[in-house]
């Protein structure tokens, strides 16, 4: 970084990018209720307000059931997709892959929409589940990336070997493929759950009459009394995602490692 | 000294008209021959020839359209390739990464009966044949190149199979390396006497390391011979041209008779050629071929009684041992190299000298 002019450009992009997230443990942490400096002093109250609230253990129950499927689906089918993509030709393959990838970039206000849309029109009752199912839509292109990856890393004649030396394909999937994959599906589990848990638009429109942790922290933004307590949430739920995100990296780092490909990127 | 001939060692592998396609690529295209059991085979092509296709229908990895592959008298049509009789060196030696060296060796003991104690012992065996001694507990990617292919050659051959089938297994590894290995692939065939089947696109690779070469082109088996006759008496241009340094010259027939051909060859002159120098013709231009060993360089003074043909050194290559010359020949605008074993007193002689090149009537090959 020799230009001064590019330092302070990426200096100020972190600050920008990064501040706001700052902010969350320090209002966290100071006492008084109003979101502003100076601060006042140092407090663990509202966390102590934060753990008392039942609302929000329910909504976090909901979140977790829903976060922890929606990671389990997604990443089954990103193992299906993946080897699909990654050991077979077929006709309409680029297509295929294409429109399993479309997601990524779709707005989730529209998926959200859209799915809304139809689950009224064939009255499926909005719930919890509803919101899994629009979850495993968005996660599963993440999944199929993240295992994809694991999957191209794997070299063909492995499973070959195996199949030469006597083996047959359940025994060689569970004895090389599974193994060798096996921090990819850590990594595509952890994303596909960090994604679910802190997604939005798609649990507000599809949960009905349930709530999640994401708009039950929403709803109580309207209450400045209830604000502190939520920040406390959020500083837990950053240290949570970064935790998650840095052992599914990790995870995918060593697989790559073991199979001994090159790194050709990631999420982090 | 016994005078009877050696007993002709029975088949192992039987290729009965073999295709194969890929779509609408013709992948093999009728492949006929046999391998006989314990003999060095090796399927030799350019990239793109089907050779390592034709391993992978033996290995199972590969199905065919139509035709039979035959292992042992065995037709393998529904045999998988988990319960051929055949294991496999592949290109990129497929050590599994999250297993021992150990592991690896041993995995294909697996399903055999024997005690955890008998096999441990097999596979200390194994990795001793290969020179690994003592490598079983090391972890399997932190091995280099040559110690990877050896685990792979032990992994393979701890199965005993009736064919051990090699893809390519030498050409990772450098040049030096790769001349260890091949001497080292020769003992350990001797040693164990199974059947390897090698696939290679290193003519060089393949004269060295057989009992018999297949040469491949466009699907097709060209020639399949032993590696002197191979070289000697190619059967046609191409496969004349893919094994060593072949020169090519431009010839007329002149005349057939009694079995013998007589041509006259540009820059050379007449020759008599028996039957067995004349392949089959395929209807091409006649040339002979003729290779630069068997071409000599006269030295002022020195005398023959090979047939003289005076020429002009156009081209001077030297290579420690060996010097390789280009004379342009009688005058004529036909260039052939030939190659001179370095021996102390005899100078390199230099561009634009005038010299005399014997040759002999047998030594040539014609292709037509």
């Amino acid at each position: 970084m020799k230009s001064p002019g590019l330092r302070a450009y990426a200096i100020g992009y972190l600050i920008f990018l990064y501040a706001p997230i700052a902010l969350l443990p320090i209002f966290a942490f100071n006492d008084s209720r109003i979101i502003a400096f100076p601060l006042s002093g140092f407090t663990t109250n509202w966390f102590a307000e934060m753990w008392a609230d039942r609302q929000l253990w329910r909504a976090l129950q909901n979140s977790l059931i829903i976060s922890g499927s929606t990671a389990v689906i997604a990443t089954v089918l990103g193992v299906f997709g993946a080897r699909a993509s990654t050991r077979y030709a077929f006709p309409g393959k680029g297509g295929l892959v294409g429109l399993i990838m479309l997601p990524l970039v779709l707005p989730e206000m529209i998926v959200a929409m859209s799915l809304l849309v139809v689950l009224l029109a064939i009255s499926v009752p909005l719930s919890i589940f509803t919101v899994i199912l629009g979850h495993v839509l968005i996660t599963t292109p993440f999944a199929v990336a993240i295992l994809s990856s694991a999957f191209q890393s794997l070299d063909k004649s492995l499973e070959e070997a195996a199949y030469d030396l006597g083996e047959g394909p359940v025994s060689t999937f569970r004895l090389i493929i599974l193994p060798l994959v096996a921090p990819g599906i850590i990594s595509s589990l952890l994303i596909c759950f960090t994604i679910s848990l802190d997604e939005f638009i798609i649990a507000y429109f599809l949960a009905g009459a349930d709530t999640v942790l994401s708009s039950y922290i929403y709803s109580q933004f309207r209450f400045p009394a209830k604000v502190p307590a939520m920040l406390a949430l959020g500083t837990i739920l950053v240290l949570v995602s970064v935790t998650l995100l840095s052992i599914a990296e990790f995870f995918r780092r060593r697989g790559i490692a073991k199979t001994g490909g090159k790194d050709t990127g990631g999420f982090l | 000294m016994s005078n009877t001939p050696p007993k002709p060692k029975p088949t192992m592998i039987e290729f009965r008209d073999v295709h194969k396609y890929y779509g609408e690529y013709h992948a093999l295209r009728g492949i006929n021959g046999t391998i006989r059991a314990g003999e060095f085979f090796s399927l030799l092509g350019p990239s793109g020839c089907g050779k390592t296709t034709l391993l992978r229908t033996i290995a199972g990895f590969e199905g065919i359209d139509s035709g039979a592959v035959l292992i042992d008298g065995k037709d393998m049509a529904r045999v998988p390739a988990n319960l051929r009789p055949t294991n496999m060196v592949f290109q990129s030696y497929a050590i599994f990464p999250h297993m021992s060296v150990a592991e690896n060796v041993g995995f294909g003991l697996r399903r055999d009966p024997r005690s955890k104690a008998e096999k441990a012992r097999a596979v200390e065996d194994a990795l001793e044949m290969v020179g690994l001694k003592g490598y079983g507990a090391r972890a399997a990617h932190a091995l280099s190149g040559g110690q990877r292919q050896r685990v792979a050659l032990a992994r393979a051959l701890i199965l005993k199979p009736k064919v051990l089938l090699l893809d390519e297994p030498l050409s990772a590894l450098d040049k030096k390396m790769r001349e260890h290995m091949q001497v080292e692939l020769i003992k350990l065939q001797r040693q164990v006497g199974i059947t390897f089947v090698l696939v290679t696109h290193d003519q060089e690779e393949a004269l060295v390391m057989s009992d018999r070469i297949a040469v491949m082109f466009e699907g097709e088996i060209a020639q399949l011979a032993d590696p002197e006759t191979l070289y000697r008496r190619p059967n046609s241009k191409k496969v004349a041209d893919f094994i060593g340094t072949m020169n090519f010259i431009p010839a007329e027939v002149v005349g057939e008779t009694g079995g013998q051909i007589e041509v006259q060859v540009k820059g050379l002159g007449r020759a008599r050629l028996e039957a067995e120098q004349c392949p089959a013709g395929r209807g091409d231009a006649p040339v002979v071929g003729l290779r630069p060993e068997t071409l000599t360089l006269l030295y002022p003074g020195q005398t023959t009684t090979e047939r003289t043909v005076d020429g002009i050194i156009d081209e001077v290559i030297y290579f420690g041992d060996m010097t390789y010359y280009d004379v342009y020949l009688g005058g004529t605008d036909v260039e052939v190299r030939l190659s001179m074993r370095n021996t102390p007193g005899r100078p390199i002689l230099e561009v634009g000298s005038k010299v005399d090149v014997a040759w002999s009537a047998s030594a040539l090959v014609l292709f037509r």
